[in-house]
This record gives structure tokens, sequence and C-alpha cells, in this order.
């Protein structure tokens, strides 16, 4: 038994190798085990990384345009798609290859291959090289998700994409209809847009985002409408018939055309489904929810004690940063630690143009628990810096208890939205009240100082902004 | 319509008290919730506010008076609208929702009036707030809220000293230590002792670390653990014979084969055979944990008292080998040397009290094990075997257990084949 495997992590995503180095570090044999070369998941090889990088290059042409406004006028961009994939290839390869050397650096044995469970304690990783027994006193289930299908989709045609086919970027079509109006159909149709695609997007619920606050998506949609040939609400795909000039989509609802259209791509982006169908699963005493994630207590540990799930297969919300602080959380509850994974909020960002930001309790939950709050927000008209940026098209809001004052939520759209979120985090985190925020001196001229005036309008004492105090 | 207003049940133990003052007479109109007495109890002094609104007809009590729960204090004309079931209903919640976070609750406080036949509200000493509709979040940051779990304090019971009641790890330390010092259950609280001087004379001293330690650990499992005691008897006849023909070489070895130590390897193996009786309870998660190591416990008398040092992984040693590790702990144990580590991480207790005397006992489980065995003086006694009386040596066991996870047929079971490992000492290497 002294050359067990202490732990064994099967999935090599975020959740998977920030679990499996945390294990290293502190002192567990570990193997991981992924199909991939490298670790990184599909957030590095076909999610978070190559949208951003993807997303970088559609923001620049944006501005591009916009600098006309400001009197300095770029001829059209001349686009090399295949240099242009090379560059985020090259993102990809870097960072995955990264990861390979910071596991060769921590001695965890890296097994490309699969996985399938014998019993509780061991599971059969299958390799170019063969098949293997690996006996583990704890395993980490992190297998993560993958793009989910809606029926009626003619299977094998290669103008369907999901988002893994999409960020090949194998072409840019003149026409793209995007089916799902959440995140990844607006990320990945705002990068066709700009590559010059004319995109559609159709949408069954009424409104882009669902969950999210409707004054945060507001300010993307009055843009989106600009850059988007289409969008589609309370609309369903009935009918996709592939013909020589792409495919023909018939639609139902009160947003969408009478008429068939043709596309040259269709994209399906409708969320994504949990990777619970793990081989072998049924020998041990792990259970799956109807929904298909696995179930796990608090310290992330499933029915199976020698078990733990963490990341997109262990429930929602499917987040990179979610699975990693999970992982951790799964390590140091196996190697005995009492630990809990209890945020009190999980950032959730959409980098789209403008981005859209929040964390913790949102409007649109407070109103759904009927739970008093109070609503402080910040256009950011009002923000010198989004004036010089020519972004003035933002909102920051803090949602706070009028009882304690404390910070519940944060939203933003706007610019950068993604990076001034962190703040919230650390404020909801921290039990921050509203004036800690108020009296913490953000530095001018930034978009950060839009937070501490959120904070402002609370207390009715805004500088920039002029709102009656409350009583 | 005229309403009677009797003294309600003002908390547990309060029975009756002292009338300071009535502040209403006849003829008064009082409201409800309005203070109509102030009374003091062996416990505080509380105002009582009055259930009913109304003209007071008449007043049967005055100051001074000594007034019982239950005894009628007015009498109201008119609506006499009570509300009080409602309103205990709300104190209770209140009391009952932690974020509320009451200040820390001074002596005055009166717990809530159960909801019973006297459906007044009590006490307007204390105001709670209001409960919150959806409770929030603790305020407490993540460092902190990792601190309280890991010294096993329940975060949304701490009183944050910081702004609208923020925690911080100071006072998750303080609260810590305080209930550290005063036992959450009432059942734990130190009991208030007569001043024995009154008799004749006394000496104090301050009782010794493993005294109190001692104290506090088997005032827990006498507290958690539901226990019962199984007894048995075990014919060690044949074994003594083997204990005495080997005791050399044990001694050669470095230790004494004692019936202790093959006692240990013994229950080694029964913990094989039955697990359950190595695993622990977790109420708090629901789960029972199993251990997948043997490491047992053997009770240690010492001059400053007991101790339990622990025999690591019996499962892997001989007698031979648990025979000189015994001695090497408990001498040990004895020295003062004894290493915190040494007497942690057992799944079984062994206590034999045989050296001394006595036959059998109820020894406590050593808590969060589930199980504990005795033994005692073994002695010759006759027994009726093969159709005839013999001179038997026999050896009386005992088993205590924990009810919770552990049935009384089991225990039988278990303890059955303990006695038969040692009247048959091959059973050991046949089965275990």
């Amino acid at each position: 038994m002294s050359d067990e495997t202490q732990l064994a992590v099967i999935g090599g995503g975020p959740g998977g190798y920030a679990a499996a180095f945390l294990a290293a570090d502190l002192g567990m044999k570990v193997a991981l085990v992924d199909p991939e070369a490298n670790p990184g998941g599909v957030c590095l090889y076909r999610g978070c990384i190559p949208s951003k990088a993807l997303l970088h290059v559609a923001k620049l042409i944006e501005e591009s345009r916009q600098a006309a406004n400001w009197g300095v006028k770029f001829s059209d961009p001349k686009i090399d798609v295949e240099k242009l994939r090379g560059w985020k290839e090259g993102v990809v390869t870097k960072l995955t290859g990264g990861l390979g050397q910071l596991a060769k650096q921590r001695s965890v044995r890296y097994l490309r291959g699969t996985a399938s469970f014998v019993n509780s304690n061991t599971v059969s990783v299958k390799t170019a090289s063969g098949e293997e027994k690996l006996e583990f006193r704890h395993a980490i289930l992190a297998t993560g998700s993958r793009p989910a299908t809606i029926p009626g989709v003619p299977a094998g045609n290669g103008n369907v994409l999901d988002s893994t086919s999409a960020l090949e970027l194998a072409s840019v079509p003149k026409t793209m209809l995007v089916v799902g109006g959440g995140y990844i159909g607006l990320e990945l149709g705002t990068v066709y847009a700009a590559l010059g695609s004319k995109v559609s997007v159709v949408e069954m619920t009424d409104g882009l985002i669902p969950g999210c606050d409707r004054d945060l998506v507001a300010v993307l949609a009055k843009r989106l409408e600009k850059i988007f040939d289409s969008i589609m609400l309370k609309t369903k795909v009935v009918e996709m018939k592939e013909t020589d000039k792409g495919l023909r989509v018939k639609f139902e609802g009160e947003g969408g055309p009478q008429n068939a259209q043709t596309y040259e791509k269709v994209l399906i982006a409708v969320g994504r489904k949990p990777n619970s169908d793990v081989p072998g699963l049924e020998n041990t005493r792990v259970i799956t929810n109807s929904r298909g994630f696995i179930q796990v207590n608090a310290q992330r540990q499933t029915a199976d004690s020698s078990i733990y799930a963490i990341g997109d297969v262990a429930g929602e919300p499917m987040l990179a940063h979610k699975a990693s602080h999970e992982g951790r959380t799964a390590v140091e509850a196996a190697s005995g630690r009492n630990v809990a994974f209890e945020p009190r909020a999980i950032p959730a960002v959409i980098f789209t143009d403008p981005e859209i930001a929040w964390a913790g309790l949102t409007e649109t939950e407070a109103r759904g628990q009927n739970r008093p709050i109070h609503v402080a927000k910040f256009p950011w008209g009002a923000s010198g810096r989004a004036l010089t940026l020519d972004r003035t098209d933002g909102l920051t809001k803090l949602i706070i208890d009028p009882e304690t004052e404390q910070v519940l939520g944060m939203g933003i759209v706007g610019a950068g939205a993604g990076e001034l979120i962190a703040e919230g985090v650390l404020a909801i985190e921290m039990a921050a009240l509203a004036s800690d925020l108020e009296l913490t001196i953000h530095p001018h001229p930034t978009l950060s100082e839009t937070v501490m005036q959120a904070a402002e309008v609370f207390s009715g004492t805004a500088t920039d902004f002029y709102r009656p105090r409350r009583k | 319509m005229a309403t009677e207003f009797r003294l309600p049940a003002l908390g547990e133990n309060i029975k009756a008290g002292d009338l300071i003052k009535i502040m209403v007479s006849a003829g008064d109109s009082v409201t409800e919730d309005q203070p109509v007495l102030e009374l003091e109890t062996d416990k505080a002094t509380i105002e009582v506010p009055s259930p009913v609104s109304g003209k007071v007809k008449e007043v049967f009590v005055k100051d001074g008076d000594k007034i019982k729960v239950g005894q009628l204090i007015f009498v109201v004309d008119g609506e006499g609208e009570r509300n009080g079931g409602k309103r205990a209903e709300a104190a209770q919640s209140a009391v009952a929702v932690p974020s509320a976070k009451p200040e820390p609750t001074p002596a005055a406080a009166v717990p809530p009036a159960p909801a019973s036949a006297v459906p007044a509200p009590v006490s307007a000493a204390v105001r709670m707030p209001e409960p919150s509709p959806v409770p929030g979040p603790v305020p407490a940051a993540p460092s902190v809220r990792r601190i309280a779990r890991e010294m096993g304090v329940d975060i949304s019971l701490v009183p944050g000293t910081g702004p609208a009641g923020r925690i911080s790890a100071d006072d998750v330390k303080r609260y810590s230590e305080e209930s550290a010092r005063a036992p959450a259950s009432a059942a734990l609280a130190p009991a208030v002792l007569p001043d024995f001087s009154r008799w004749g004379a006394i000496d104090r001293q301050p009782m010794t670390q493993i005294r109190r330690k001692t104290a506090e650990r088997m005032a827990q499992a006498w507290a958690n653990v539901p226990q019962v005691t199984q007894h048995d008897r075990a014919d060690i006849t044949r074994l003594e014979e083997i204990r005495k023909q080997y005791g050399a070489r044990a001694e050669k070895a470095g230790g004494k084969l004692t019936v202790t130590a093959i006692a240990v390897k013994v229950a080694a193996a029964a913990l094989k055979v039955f697990p359950q009786f190595a695993a622990s309870i977790d109420m708090a998660r629901s789960e029972i944990v199993h251990k997948k190591y043997v490491h047992i416990g053997v009770a240690v008398d010492t001059d400053r008292g007991l101790l339990v040092p622990v025999i690591r992984d019996v499962d892997r040693k001989n007698i031979m080998e648990i025979s000189s590790e015994l001695s090497r702990l408990a001498e040990k144990a004895r020295s003062k040397k004894l290493s915190l580590e040494e007497m942690e991480g057992g799944v079984f207790t062994i206590t034999n009290l045989g050296g001394i005397g006595g036959t059998y006992f109820s020894p406590i489980v050593n808590f969060p094990e589930v199980a504990i065995l005795g033994m005692s003086r073994s002695r010759i006694e006759p027994v009726y075997a093969s159709g005839q009386l013999e001179p038997r040596l026999m050896l009386p066991l005992s088993l205590s257990y924990d009810h919770r996870l552990i049935d009384g047929a089991d225990a039988v079971r278990f303890l059955r084949w303990v006695a038969e490992a040692l009247e048959q000492p091959f059973l050991l290497s046949l089965e275990g």
C-alpha cells in the first residue's frame, strides 16, 4: 500500500489541475488523468481562454471603427483568419504547456488517457501505451461539461457549430445564426460579427442572458442591436434543413420572421451538460441527480466517501473559478482539514462589449425571495473616465441590506466590468458596509471610482451625481 | 366580558416572585403590552406586560406580596383581547434566528414562555429584535469563517463586535474560550455547591490538568453517548497456561505477557469481524465514520490519574510486539513522558481493573469512540462442564457501547466473540 496513489484526479481542467497541484503541494502522491496532452480542460483548450483571445481582437476592430468619432480614421481592417487562428492557438499552447511543466515540477503523475471506475478505490486508466489499474485513497471527479444540443439539428453537418467548433475559427461565414441568447452565444456572436459575419441571435425567453438583472442587460442589448443583424426574442427554432447554401431555418414565435431564412452557419449555444456519465461510476456509491449533476456535500464529497466531485459536473454555476475553489476545498477536506465550500459570492462575467459582471445577490433574486433591499446605481454618464473612453454605456450598482447597510451584491455593465467586479466580491465576502466602499479612496480618474460613487449614491452624497438624500 | 390576568410562566424554574410594584389600579385602562407589574424573582427583576386591553375592574395583589405563577393579578373588563399566542411565537422565532443577534443575553433575560395554557408574553426587560424575513449572510470575512470552522465554532452564534455586527477572528476566539469555560449544555453547567465549611474544616486544592481533562472528557462522554454495558465471562484457564509458558520469552523481548496485551490483540481481531465497534458517529453530517486503521487505547493508572496511551496498527503486530509496546507506553505514562500524539487516534479502548480486584463494572465509552472493554479480576470458579463441576479460571468482561450506533444483539455477539477467542487462543490465528 506504500506506493498507493493518495489522490487520483479525473479531469485536468481548472478544477482538476488546481486540486492536483494543491494536493501535491500538501505532500500527497497525486495522479492526474486527462485525454489532452497537457492539463487545461475546456477552459484553456475550448472555452474561456481562446474565446477571450478572439474577443480581444473583436474589441480592437470595434474601437478602430469608433475612432472615426475622435478624428482618427483607419481603413477597413484586412483579416488574416489563418494568422489570427495561429495566434489564438499559440496562446492556448503556451498556457497548457506551462501547466504541463507545473505538473512535472510538482511530481504530479500526468496520465494522458481516460479513466473508468473499477470500485470505490480503483480506476482503470486507458492510455496510448495500454491499460493501468490505479488504486487510490481519494479521487476527485472533475470531468466538466460539454455543449448541450437541441433535437432536430442535422447531425454531422460541418455548418452546424457548437462552442468548440466555433472557436476553431475554420472560416468567417457571411451569415450566422446563433441559437441561444446566453453568454456563450453572445460572446461568440460578438467575435464573428466583428470579423465580418452578419449575425442573428434567436432566444426562447423574453430577454437576452436569462437570470441576469434586466437593467444590466438593457445596456448591452442596446449595443448588440447595432452589431447584430437581428435579435429574435421569444422565438424558437422549429426546423433546420441542409441546403447547398447552408442551413434553412424555420422559426416560431414573436420575434422570428414568417419565412424560413438561410444561414451559412448555425451556432448552437443552448447551454452545457455535465459529464457525469463517467464509465464505471455504477461500481461506486456516487449518486447523480435528475439534472445529471453529481451530488456532493459542503466538502464536495460524493455519496461515496472516498470520492469527491468538483466543477461543472458537481453543479451550477459552471464556472472555472468556482471549480478551482471547489478543487482546493475537496483536497483540504480529503487531507483531513475541517473546511467547507461556502462562498458568499461567485462572480459571473460576460465578456461581450460592454461586459456584464455580477456577484452575490442580484435584484432579480432578491425580488424572488421577497427580500427587502436597497439598490444604489451610478450611471457611467457621470464618470469622467467613462467619458474619456467614449464609453458612457455603463452602470454600476450595489445591492444593499437596508437594515445593516451590508453590501449583499454588485452588478456592473460597461467596458472592463469583469475587472471591476472583483472589488464587489471582496466587499461581499468581507461583509463590508456601503460606507466602507464610500470611505475607501479610489484612484481618479478610473472606472473603479464608480463603485465608490454607487456607495455615495446610497448615502445620498454623491459628488458627481445628484440624488436627493434618503430619509 | 371580564378577563382574568394571572401571572404567566416566566421561564424555566421561576415559580414565584416578590411583587415590587403593581402599576395599575382599579379603574385604569390598560393596553396590551403595557407593563403592569414589576416582579423580583430569584433570578432577576422583570417587568411583566399585560396580555390584554381593557379597563381594570379589580386588582387582587398589592406591593410586597409573594405571588406565584398562575395567581390571579387583576380582572379586566371589556374586549379583553388576547393576542398572546401569536406574540409568544414571534418572541420564540426571534430567538431562533441567529442573525437577529440579541445582545449577549444578560442574566435578566427570561426565556420566552412556552406556548402553554398561559398565553402571556413575557419580560419587557429584553427587547427581541424583529426577525428579518430572510436571514442575511453572517457578517464575517472568509478567513474568519475558516477559523471558526476549524475551531468547531458555529459562526452564526458568535456575537460580532464590529460595525453592523461584523465578526472578527478575535470575536470567534473569545466566544470559543467563553463557551469552553461555560459548557453550553445546561446539564453540564457546574452545580452550585453548598458551603461545606458550615459542617467542619475543609481544604481546597486546584484540580490537576489530568483531573480536569478527565472530568471534562467523562462529562462529555456521559452527556453525548447513550451507553449500555454488556457483561460476560471468559474461561481463561487454558490461556493462563499458555501465558505462563511463554511469559519468560516475552520478558526477554522486553515486554510482559499480560492478559491485557493478549486482550488488545483479541480486540483488534474482533474489530475486523465487527468493524462498527471501531467507527464513530457524526451527527452533524449524518454520517458514520469507518476507520480503516486499528489503533487501540489501554487505560493506565498513574499516580497523577488516568491516562490512555494508544497502540498503533495493532492488527499488524503480534502479541509479543504488543506486550513490549504496552510495557513501554505504560512506563512512559507513569514517568510523565507520554506525548499527546501517543494518546490520540484510538478507535477502541481497553481498561483492566483486574489487578486491583472487583467483579464487573460499567466503563464509560471513550468518546468519540463507540465501545470500551472493561476487564475485572479473574478467579477460579466451579464450572459445570462435561457432566461434572470443574475449577475453571473465569475472567469477567464488561463491554460498554454507544447505543446510537450499536445494537444490543451486536454487542452480545461482539463480547461472545472476544470471550471465545480468549477461551480458544487458536481462534485468533484461525479467524482473527
